[in-house]
């Protein structure tokens, strides 16, 4: 062994702390537009599998891009159900938005039925469009924020769409799930609802990943005569008999917390703190007042 | 020649990280329920020991035995972070699986376990051929862990069904104990036992001076 003294192990920690930083900081910078590419092709791939444009989980990612193009991002005012005129939604960041006390809501604890404390305060909503004809719609522009973006592109809701696919997100037994929720053009019929990210127990509250229980959310009705959120993850199968079972899935077995959550959730996102507001503003201009049922 | 085989492939029975030393547990229990995840973490488990103990091995007469402790874990905090990025970059629905385990790595007691006995004392080949046989002890029993797991959980291997579910028309009801982490501490139990049985019989020598 070489003789050791202080200096020499100062010298010895500091080298090393250089090349081993330069190794990391490297990966992480030369990777990073990668990664960042992988993260938003995987969002994008779950909303077109929610929304049943996309029939195969490993589709490629020209495939993605192409069925892509038929969905449209608009940003919207959760409060008052506007569209955000000032921002392009596609640099909209929401999770950077919840740690910006001037971008984020805090949602008071009787409402936050999600159990996620806050959330911004705008919200991207898709829509899936028919055709390529798109005309504009002149909807009230929300009050000018502090966001200055010189080539805004301009926002609409697609006159003519086939399908609106909300983000929803909320917690479950240990983690947070986020998902997307497809409506039909009614905004009350379910087309489809995935979760892209969560942590549930694999086997148990993880079976919101399988497709057996996500294939019996397509044409559930997510709201009452009222238009008041009503849709139960009931235990022991669904009564079809029943005239309730439209507003109703069996919940996953072994996992109450994370039927729970789900259920929860999908109650905070569609009632009038969450995209209530803006759907109901939807529905008035596009089906006139009232549900189609 | 014969002293690398020995260092080579004593850890991958004799001297088993897994099953004999008991090391390393908690990543075999967390990513075998699917052995695509298993083989990821196989790989990167056995390229970062190797790797670690071969950088630990090249500066070994340079640290201070004060610090030696913090540079190795420094060197595999590296590693890991590395290949953690690289998984994400090019591999990332299988980076959606693993999530934290490959951070987890770090505190896998294999990797430092060998830096430390191994690779401060041994040079640089040595300590490669060391790194990379304790990789393959360590992924025997993954694998091994992970052919049950995903065989009798899931009625598949590598994602291909081999037992045809009940739920989709099938005969297999699949075991639900499986898909859950308890069932790999059985399995490792079972593997234990079956080593113990085998080297009692053999009566391997099991030590390299």
């Amino acid at each position: 062994m070489a003789t050791h003294n202080t200096m020499k192990t100062y010298a010895v920690a500091f080298t090393l702390c250089i090349v081993c930083s330069f190794f990391v900081s490297s990966a992480a910078i030369l990777l990073k537009p990668r990664q960042i590419m992988n993260r938003e092709l995987d969002i994008k791939k779950n909303l077109l599998l929610t929304s049943g444009l996309l029939q195969d989980a490993d589709a490629e990612r020209e495939n993605i891009q192409k069925a892509f193009r038929q969905v449209e991002a608009v940003l919207v005012d959760l409060q008052s159900g506007e569209l955000v005129e000032n921002i392009d939604p596609d640099d909209f960041e929401v999770i950077k938005a919840t740690r910006d006390p001037a971008a984020r809501y805090m949602i008071s604890a009787a409402k936050d039925k999600a159990k996620i404390k806050t959330r911004a305060k705008y919200a991207r909503v898709y829509f899936v469009k028919t055709v390529s004809v798109i005309r504009q719609t002149p909807m009230v522009p929300a009050p000018a924020g502090n966001h200055e973006t010189s080539s805004v592109r301009k926002q609409r809701v697609p006159e003519d769409f086939t399908l609106i696919i909300l983000p929803v997100y909320g917690k479950g037994l240990w983690s947070t799930l986020y998902g997307f929720l497809a409506l039909e053009k009614d905004t009350l019929t379910v087309r489809g609802l995935t979760f892209y990210q969560h942590g549930e127990t694999p086997g148990m509250g993880g079976e919101v990943d399988n497709p057996k229980w996500r294939a019996q959310w397509p044409g559930k009705t997510v709201f009452d005569e009222d238009w008041r959120p009503n849709i139960r993850l009931v235990k022991g199968g669904v009564n079809p008999a029943l005239r309730d079972a439209i507003h109703q899935v069996d919940a996953l077995s072994g996992a109450t917390f994370t039927s729970r959550g789900v259920e929860n959730l999908l109650h905070y996102w569609l009632g009038e703190d969450g995209f209530g507001p803006f759907l109901d503003k939807l529905r008035r201009r596009h089906n006139g007042q009232g549900g189609t049922e | 020649m014969n002293r690398s085989k020995k260092i080579l492939f004593a850890p991958i029975c004799a001297q088993n990280p897994i099953a004999v030393q008991i090391l390393g547990i908690c990543s075999a229990l967390a990513v075998t329920a699917k052995l695509e995840t298993v083989a990821v973490m196989a790989l990167t488990v056995t390229l970062v020991t190797a790797l670690s103990n071969v950088s630990v091995s090249l500066i070994r007469h340079h640290i201070s035995p004060s610090i030696r402790i913090i540079a190795q874990m420094t060197i595999i905090a590296s590693l890991v972070i590395v290949a953690d990025e690289l998984i994400k970059a090019f591999s990332f629905e299988m980076s959606k699986q693993l999530s934290v385990y490959v951070g987890l790595i770090i505190t896998n007691c294999i990797i430092m376990g060998r830096t430390e006995s191994f690779a401060m004392k041994h040079g640089v080949f040595e300590s490669f051929l060391d790194g990379i046989g304790n990789g393959i002890g360590y992924s025997l029993v993954l694998f091994f862990v992970g052919v049950f797991r995903e065989l009798l959980g899931s009625g598949s291997l590598f994602g291909q069904q081999i037992l045809p579910l009940i739920g989709e028309g099938g005969w297999y009801q699949p075991n639900g104990l499986m898909q859950l982490s308890p069932s790999a501490f059985f399995l490792i139990g079972f593997f234990i036992w079956g080593l113990q049985i085998l080297k009692s019989k053999n009566i391997v020598r099991d030590s390299y001076d």
